[in-house]
């Protein structure tokens, strides 16, 4: 829809060229979220699409999302032969409640700075141990993983004036083996609960939940462990408060699925009948 | 910037926040659609640089340099893309407001997403169709027929609006230039109230009236005194006179406050910002039990002639009734049953918004081009309430895009009126979405209590329902609602003794209105839900429970009193409903998806009188042109159903000829004196009959006046091929012209029409999601007119009824406001929710329908619900007594259902 409180649209090609930080200021990266719903506060737009970043760059570290990866881009991205866990970005994409159509614009970085439980951007990052990489607007970076860049639904770490820059995917967790679980309340909806776990060769477990939860929430687990012990870690960790409640579930189903999927990725991973 | 649209270079610039979609309509290509204006419906899909996008999303800046192709440039000029062929062929749409979108998007498809429409259509929301038609454009499935002279009853022809439709050009509500008599268009925002409940104590405009651009500024000090109801009737008085175009009194939040007119939309916002109201805040009541009960806020302290039933208890209606006795039923009982079923807020969620543009035109008549699906009474509703003469008010609509009962109100053409009256300049008011959801009508929740009693081999002896139904701030179609939802959900049982307790009740929350079954997908839920828990408590099978009760010819129609009534059996195929579901539904095993699945089965069934009671008038009005071919003009408004083509069919049928070779023009108060509009299923029907009666009387004017030529009898005479055939003459139809005639239908005796559902289910034991398996649909439309289209009716129906039966629930929060007015928070169907619904009809042919037929519009969503919560039942043995049933509420019910960690 249109925005009808904005004046100006700032389109900076460098770095250097972005703007200083004002109230009213908002980065745009795909539009997907700004442009539908009311944004009264809004009065400038900062487009980040002609600063150009390279979308996507893999190498033996891992691979680099720009924050202005479009959902498509990164859909279409073909990962070299061991990165078994590249797999997941099909599945998040999935993910999506929204349609192909606006993958052909919504962003990665959009995706997680929005912060919604079921983003499932969010998921991905969260699940492969992403660093976010921030740019603050005086020329500094920092660097944070996505668990606490993640704050709850529509809050993120960003200070004012500061942007996501990219996020990275570690080879290391690229290699692990996953397991997906996804539920929604229709068949193709939003995401209620999503639960990822990987398992590295070392053996250990990682459990990321997400979508169910306020923020995303990771369980780590160095050495196998059965039925009864995830039980317990689960309760111990994420206690019912956690659980997010809105029209997309009721937060006792969500821990119940939760918890269901989490025993089906146990059992999975760990080569135990379900 | 420069881009291209549709071959064209144009060079336009945008405004800084401005979205492509709106640059577009500015531009003149109204194909691009606004069905929510947030990325969700895809009725604004186009495709920049070859890919499908929503352009409501797509900053318009960054159209800069790209080429842009809308539907109308889809195909060269004249031309059809594939696409929009298969649509037609398939007529993949009702409608067809969200078409132009789909077709862009299917077109974009490549073969992959073609084998999973459910996920390559997740960005594409259809209100009306339930997919299926959709799905078979894209497979290239054909359903049109072709056309035969004489014989177009009972074929599938295509509506004549499909060329419009698939290409852009038809033209909806809003899909009209600021150009001649709209030169100089302002915009109207409306400023809505933040409380439920509260007196204006006063209103500063002075900022908002010094804003550049502001012609005015509309607040309660400038609305007429008068007390009005935005339901629209054939009798005005049906409903309650509680509602003023601007009140000083806020009953709900999202209430009108005061409306800007402005230059712009950018504007007039802008200035709704700047308004300053003080409030008084009053005390609010949000359950209409507790609005019913002593010392609860008054909502409208209003004197006798607004007809409240009881205005110091909020009560807008009420109801008692009673046939026989329902002590003594009870007490013959060998079982009683009694438990509560409550239903939501639901929302129409047509896909073209309300809207209104009015103007005055060249003879300073007030015309107001509006999406409406009742015309003539919104001119009458004008008329009356700003004292004008009837012919001093026009109005006409556009296409327009889908209703479902939401249109049969004055919501948005009242104040648009008021902003033309006192600024003289064409106004424009188009809701957003939001306001859609938060600000018009939803279907009135209801609590409803059932009795019944029955003998232990299934007979009944006593029916019994309280109703409560939450009309909202305002009794728009409270006390119609509450008495059709009492009627034919206990018509439809014999039964000697019945009972009916009803109230329609005020609350603080945005008010209700006339909903596609109008009270009976609420109370048919009840009914059919109880009839089900009977039929398992005595052991007996549903459908045999049914036939043992059910009404048969011969039977009086009794629903609650022995008051008379009009209504006929001018045919039955209830029998038959319920022979083809059955037949059907155990034809094949039960599927085995699986041990995580219980599968169960479960049906109900529905009757609906064919006409609303007490009057509904069609008036068409047939004409043989100078040029030899004919001229329809109806009454009653098309909003997707597909009436257009069975008036066109029913009256070629009638003049022997083709379907073709009539033109139909509709829907503008110009064409005839009256018609009461299109509600309460009424398009076929009375409309129809109409259509029929006019059809009649002229070809007997026109074989009069040939068989006079020719001297001979008339019955030498017949219409063929343009001409007259008498005796041995060929005299050319246009010889014969001009002639006109008149036809005229008032809706009564009235008859009964039948729907019967089923449905097969699968529910995961531990997760509680509801797999819809199969989807059977039996309907007693008597003759069906046009097989395609009405099988379209029952699949849309259907598929809306899913949507409230398992998705849909317009929440209200804790301060009265509307928790979730958007289409990703209130889900309704799409494509992958939708199963492919078996449909059946009986073979039946009505006394007092045109041409054997009978109404099916609204009926097919009446039995879903139930059906559904019966299948649930029979695979879980848990029952649902609130609609929507959901996943996140479910799981903890089934028996067995236990945390993992138990698991063993």
């Amino acid at each position: 829809m249109d925005i009808n409180t904005v004046t100006e649209v700032l389109r900076p090609r460098a770095r250097d060229e972005i703007a200083a930080a004002r109230p009213g200021d908002a980065f745009l990266g795909g539009g997907t979220f700004l442009f539908s719903e009311p944004q009264p506060e809004l009065r400038r737009l900062i487009d980040l699409s002609k600063l150009r970043w390279a979308p996507l760059s893999a190498g033996d570290a891992g691979l680099d999302i720009a924050a202005t990866c479009t959902i498509a881009e990164l859909h279409a991205f073909e990962a070299p032969a061991g990165w078994t866990a590249a797999a997941l970005i099909g599945e998040c994409c999935r993910a999506f409640l929204a349609s192909f159509k606006v993958w052909n614009m919504a962003t990665v970085g959009g995706n997680i700075c929005l912060g919604l439980p079921a983003g499932p951007m969010i998921s991905l990052a969260a699940a492969l141990d992403a660093s976010c990489v921030l740019w603050a607007g005086d020329g500094g970076e920092r660097r944070l993983p996505v668990l606490d860049f993640v704050r709850g639904p529509r809050e993120n770490a960003l200070a004012p004036g500061e942007l996501l820059r990219r996020i990275e995917l570690p080879a290391a967790a690229l290699a692990r083996r996953f397991a997906f679980r996804r539920a929604s309340l229709t068949p193709l909806g939003r995401s209620g609960v999503l639960v990822i776990g990987t398992l590295d060769r070392d053996g250990s477990l990682r459990l990321t939940v997400t979508a169910a939860t306020r923020r995303p929430q990771r369980l780590d687990f160095p050495a196998p462990l059965d039925r009864a012990a995830l039980a317990a870690r689960l309760a111990a960790e994420l206690p019912p408060a956690l659980y997010y409640d809105d029209v997309h579930g009721r937060p006792d189903w969500r821990r119940h699925m939760t918890q269901l999927f989490a025993e089906e990725i146990r059992a999975e991973l760990l080569g135990e009948a379900a | 910037m420069n881009l291209v649209v549709n071959g064209a270079a144009v060079a336009i610039d945008p405004r800084p926040g401005q979205c492509l979609r709106t640059l577009l309509r500015q531009l003149g290509w109204f194909g691009v659609k606004k069905g929510c204006d947030a990325g969700d419906c895809g009725a604004c899909t186009v495709h920049v640089d070859g890919r499908p996008v929503h352009s409501c999303l797509y900053p318009a800046f960054r159209a800069e340099g790209a080429s842009v192709t809308t539907i109308e440039g889809l195909a060269p000029e004249g031309g059809l893309h594939p696409m929009q062929q298969a649509f037609l062929d398939a007529q993949g749409y009702q409608c067809g407001f969200c078409t132009a979108g789909m077709v862009m998007t299917a077109a974009a498809l490549d073969q992959a997403q073609r084998r999973d429409l459910p996920n390559a259509l997740k960005g594409n929301l259809c209100r009306c169709t339930g997919y299926r038609a959709i799905a078979d454009a894209i497979d290239g499935v054909a359903h049109v027929e072709a056309d035969a002279p004489g014989a177009a009853c009972g074929r599938s022809l295509p509506a004549p609006a499909g060329p419009a439709i698939v290409t852009g050009r038809a033209g909806y509500t809003m899909d009209v230039a600021p150009e001649g008599a709209l030169a100089g268009l302002t915009h109207m925002k409306i400023l809505r109230a933040p409380h439920a409940h509260a007196r204006i104590v006063a209103i500063d405009a002075a900022a908002a009236l010094a804003l550049p651009g502001v012609v005015a500024v509309l607040t309660h000090a400038d609305a007429p005194e008068a007390l009005f109801s935005t339901a629209r009737h054939h009798h005005a008085t049906d409903d309650v006179d509680d509602t003023r175009v601007l009140d000083p009194v806020i009953r709900h939040v999202g209430q009108r406050v005061a409306a800007v007119v402005a230059e712009s939309e950018a504007v007039a916002e802008a200035a709704c910002a700047l308004i300053d109201v003080t409030y008084e805040l009053l005390p609010a009541v949000f359950d209409p039990l507790e609005a019913m009960a002593p010392g609860a806020p008054v909502l409208h302290d209003k004197p006798a002639c607004s007809r409240i039933a009881d205005p110091a208890r909020n009560i807008v209606a009420e109801l008692h009734g009673e046939i026989g006795s329902i002590a003594e039923g009870l007490a013959q009982a060998d079982h009683v049953f009694a438990a509560t079923y409550r239903t939501q807020r639901v929302q129409h969620a047509h896909l073209e918004t309300h809207g209104a543009i009015g103007w005055r035109d060249g003879e300073g008549r007030l015309v107001l081009r509006t999406s409406s699906q009742t015309p003539f009474l919104t001119r009458d509703a004008l008329a009356s309430l700003y004292g004008l003469p009837r012919e001093k008010v026009r109005v006409i609509t556009g296409r327009v895009g889908g209703g479902f009962g939401g249109k049969q109100e004055m919501l948005v053409e009242d104040i648009v009126a008021l902003a033309v009256l006192k600024t003289g300049r064409p106004v424009k008011l188009e809701y957003t979405r939001a306001e859609q959801f938060a600000a018009s009508t939803c279907r009135h929740p209801m609590n409803i209590d059932v009795r019944i009693g029955a003998r232990a081999d299934g007979t009944l002896t006593a029916l019994a329902l309280t109703i409560v139904s939450n009309t909202g701030a305002y009794g728009n179609h409270a006390a119609g609602v509450l008495f059709h939802g009492a009627n034919e959900c206990l018509t439809l049982y014999r039964c000697a003794n019945k009972q009916v307790d009803g109230y329609a009740v005020y609350t603080n929350t945005p008010p209700s209105g006339a909903f596609r079954g109008y009270g009976l997908s609420q109370t048919i839920f009840a009914v059919e839900s109880a009839m089900d828990e009977l039929a398992h408590a005595l052991g007996i099978d549903p459908f045999a429970l049914r036939r043992r009760n059910v009404v048969v010819p011969g039977d009086a129609l009794v629903a609650y009193d022995d008051h008379p009534h009009d209504v006929e059996f001018g045919s039955y195929g209830l029998d038959q409903c319920l022979d083809l579901v059955e037949a059907a539904l155990r034809a094949a095993p039960k599927p085995d998806p699986g041990p995580d699945w219980l599968v169960g089965r479960g049906m109900a069934a529905s009757m609906i009188d064919t006409v609303p009671p007490r009057g509904h008038v069609g008036m068409s009005r047939l004409a043989l042109m100078p040029d030899g071919g004919f001229e329809l003009k109806v009454g009653t408004a098309e909003f997707g159903n597909g009436t257009t083509t069975v008036h066109a069919q029913i009256a070629a049928t009638v003049l022997g000829i083709a379907s073709a070779d009539i033109r139909i023009r509709q829907s503008d108060t110009d064409h005839v004196p009256h018609d009461t509009g299109a509600y309460g299923s009424t398009g076929t029907v009375v409309a129809g009959e109409a259509t029929r009666r006019a059809a009649q009387e002229l070809l007997g004017r026109i074989l009069a006046m040939a068989a006079a030529r020719a001297g001979v009898v008339t019955d030498l005479c017949r219409i063929e091929g343009g001409h007259v055939v008498a005796g041995a003459a060929h005299i050319p139809l246009a010889d014969l012209a001009p002639l006109e005639a008149e036809g005229r239908a008032d809706g009564s005796p009235r008859s009964i029409a039948f729907n019967v559902q089923a449905f097969e289910v699968g529910v995961h034991r531990r997760s509680g999601e509801i797999r819809l398996l199969r989807s059977l649909h039996a309907a007693d439309a008597g003759v069906v007119i046009n097989p395609m289209q009405c099988r379209g009716q029952v699949e849309g129906g259907v598929a809306q009824a899913i949507g409230a039966a398992l998705y849909e629930d317009l929440l209200v929060d804790a301060a009265g406001a509307v928790a979730n007015p958007t289409f990703r928070s209130y889900h309704i169907p799409t494509f992958a929710d939708v199963p492919r619904t078996e449909v059946f009809f009986a073979d039946t042919h009505d006394t007092l329908g045109p041409l054997g037929a009978k109404s099916m519009s609204e009926s097919p969503y009446n039995p879903v619900a139930p059906a559904l919560a019966n299948a649930i039942f029979d695979a879980t043995g848990v029952r649902l007594r609130a609609t929507p049933f959901k996943a996140d509420e479910l799981y903890a019910l089934i028996p067995g259902h236990f945390a993992p960690a138990e698991d063993a």
